[in-house]
């Protein structure tokens, strides 16, 4: 709505000064001067690996600690999750600008719809552990998949377990 | 200072991007399917009934081809209004074959009755067939461009006309003529309500297991007339046609994040069910299409909330903090049933429409999820998860649990407008390939539907008008 106002507002007003600006200007704007391109340099190569803040630099940082796992139908944290996710909030500590998404998932034994929301439930609950070792909320999105994207392809207990995940996802 | 005025303006006349879209071509509106008035033999009230109603799946039921007056080229098919009579008598020998009810014989291995015929059959012909029903009917193509199709049940061994009736169509609908006769057999001879005049949507699935496209499809109940609504550039899941068939609910990742969507099928335009940034999922329809359930995740809670269809404030049905899901109005509206897994695993609950009075039902052992309320209102069908997931039914307090099916992963049933076939969708382990089945409510007669590709939630609309 403010953004339709900001609109009408310039138009307006882009209204009103065109027709004062129909008098060719005083003075003319000066000629492009052609500036040689310069020449390309080889890109600066990072001798540290991935740029910081990025999902490689991440997943480096903190090895397999950038995902969580599940007990069938549990979304709580248990010790190792919270080791994770200790190590999860001392790297965004570390990079306050990065925002991420923990995106949820559920494994294919289960009903679509519930593993909607037992995936939203599984985000949101390695959410409120970051938030709680200071990570900032506004920082954190929370997105479930339910069972629609599978790690591990197998219908067995061992992919099962792979699959009732919460991924931390760097946005930026 | 023009430039930079020009450069201010242009700016701010950048339109944002439009919204990411997924969405096909309209399909257009639903074309209303005329009755008319056709002649019959004996003008007067029809006399008679079926001689043993007991025995009717084992009937022989004759299907000859469709006879027509006049032979005229139609868009519904070049080679004339006789040659539709004969795919119009095969659509209905296969509606009836399909679901296991009859044993129709098909216009392909019958004497073809010419058009004089269609209302005094040769009776004697038919019986020395062995054909106990005579189903005749004609296409004849009008000087406005539609076709009126007539239908004529005949029982062979009264020589007596059971019931007829007549619809007028447009070219196009020429397959719905078809069903109506289909559902004019089928009621007569059953005493059961009709249901092959109907759509299903449902979620098309391609490609590997990780990588899933999921796009929303619509189909008639035979599987004929198949259409892709979204692109597959996002996934869509778990449509729901309104009760009049002019809109789908069906939730969509489009912008990101899973969201409930109103599609409306003529404008090929859709809203968001709810303008709110919390994920919304389970849509659902009030029988009278005037009320939606959708379910939205608020801090990771699942709770039910209930919105007028044409917009407005939401109402939370449910408070709880275990996840609650999905919900299915009983067909007076005064009732819903759901799930939720508030004590500690999936079950199904009933409340008042209003939220009040929330009752846990299902105490058979094992999990009760995705359940919805028979047409008919005396029955729920859900999924049973008890080591394998089946589709069963049980009565509107939870008892006489019935499973129905038998696969590895069988899940989220839906009903014929009559009640009285269950379509589910089944995924094989491993592959995670999935297909739509059907069973009948007394568990007999399971049968995959035919799709152009994998397929999954079916979700069947009602009886067309």
């Amino acid at each position: 709505m403010n953004r339709k106002i900001a609109t009408l507002l310039l138009l307006a007003s882009a209204t009103g000064l065109a027709a004062c600006s129909k008098k060719a200007p005083e003075t003319l704007p000066p000629t492009p001067v052609e500036t040689p391109r310069p020449t390309p340099t080889a890109p600066q190569v990072q001798p540290t690996g991935p740029q910081a803040g990025s999902q490689a630099h991440f997943a480096a940082a903190v090895g397999s600690s950038t995902t969580i796992y599940f007990e069938t139908d549990r979304y709580n944290v248990d010790s190792q999750d919270a080791a994770a996710l200790q190590a999860q909030a001392q790297y965004f500590a570390r990079f306050p600008q990065v925002t991420f998404t923990i995106e949820g998932h559920a494994d294919e034994r289960g009903t679509r719809e519930y593993n909607l929301a037992l995936g939203e439930r599984r985000a949101s609950a390695a959410k409120a552990y970051l938030v709680s070792l200071g990570v900032d909320a506004n920082r954190i999105s929370v997105l479930s998949y339910g069972k629609e994207r599978p790690l591990a392809l197998a219908s067995n207990e061992a992919a099962w377990a792979q699959n009732r995940r919460a991924a931390s996802v760097i946005v930026n | 200072m023009t430039n930079k005025l020009i450069l201010l303006l242009s700016a701010a006349l950048v339109v944002a991007p439009a919204a990411a879209q997924d969405l096909g071509a309209p399909t257009g509106e639903d074309q209303q399917v005329e009755s008319v008035a056709i002649e019959g033999e004996g003008d007067g009230p029809l006399r008679g009934t079926v001689t043993d109603e007991s025995a009717w799946s084992d009937i022989g039921i004759a299907i000859p081809a469709f006879a027509t007056d006049r032979e005229r080229a139609t868009p519904a098919n070049e080679a004339g209004t006789g040659a539709l009579g004969r795919e119009v008598a095969r659509v209905i020998t296969a509606n009836l074959r399909n679901n296991g009810l009859f044993k129709p014989v098909g216009p392909d291995s019958l004497p073809q009755p010419a058009f004089a015929q269609i209302r005094t059959p040769s009776y004697g012909t038919w019986s020395g067939q062995g054909a106990e029903m005579l189903v005749q009917g004609y296409v004849t193509a009008r000087d406005d461009g539609r076709l009126v199709v007539g239908c004529y049940l005949y029982d062979v061994q009264l020589r007596q006309q059971l019931v007829r009736e007549g619809w007028v169509v447009a070219p196009g609908d020429w397959r719905r003529a078809a069903h109506k006769c289909s559902d004019l057999i089928f009621s007569r001879l059953t005493g059961e309500s009709p249901f092959f005049d109907s759509r299903i949507a449902y979620i098309a699935e391609t490609g590997p297991k990780d990588r899933r496209v999921k796009r929303l499809a619509v189909m008639d109940s035979d599987g004929a007339n198949h259409r892709f609504l979204t692109l597959g550039s996002a996934t869509a899941l778990t449509p729901r046609y309104s009760p009049d068939y002019s809109k789908i609910l069906y939730l969509s990742y489009v912008d990101g994040n899973p969201r409930i969507y109103v599609y409306d099928i003529g404008t090929g335009k859709q809203t968001l069910v709810t303008e709110n940034r919390n994920p919304t999922i389970a849509p659902r329809w009030s029988p009278d299409g005037k009320s939606i359930l959708y379910s939205m995740a608020v801090a990771g809670n699942t709770d039910i909330y209930r919105v007028p269809a044409t917009g407005g404030a939401s109402v939370k049905l449910t408070d709880n903090p275990g996840i609650d899901v999905g919900g299915s109005y009983s067909p007076d509206g005064s009732k819903i049933v759901f799930e939720s897994d508030r004590s500690g695993s999936q079950q199904c609950y009933v409340m008042d429409a209003d939220g009040k009075n929330q009752k846990r039902i299902s105490f058979f052992g094992g999990r009760c999820a995705t359940p919805e309320w028979s047409p008919r209102g005396d029955q729920i069908a859900f999924t049973r998860i008890a080591g394998d997931f089946n589709v069963a039914v049980m009565n509107t307090g939870g008892g006489g649990m019935r499973v129905l099916t038998k696969g590895w992963q069988d899940e989220a049933p839906t009903w014929a407008p009559n009640g009285r076939i269950i379509q589910f969708f089944r995924t094989e382990r491993n592959s995670g390939r999935s297909g739509i089945w059907q069973v009948d409510l007394t568990g007999q007669n399971e049968r995959r539907l035919p799709t152009p590709v994998d397929a999954s939630d079916p979700a069947w609309g009602p009886i067309r008008p």
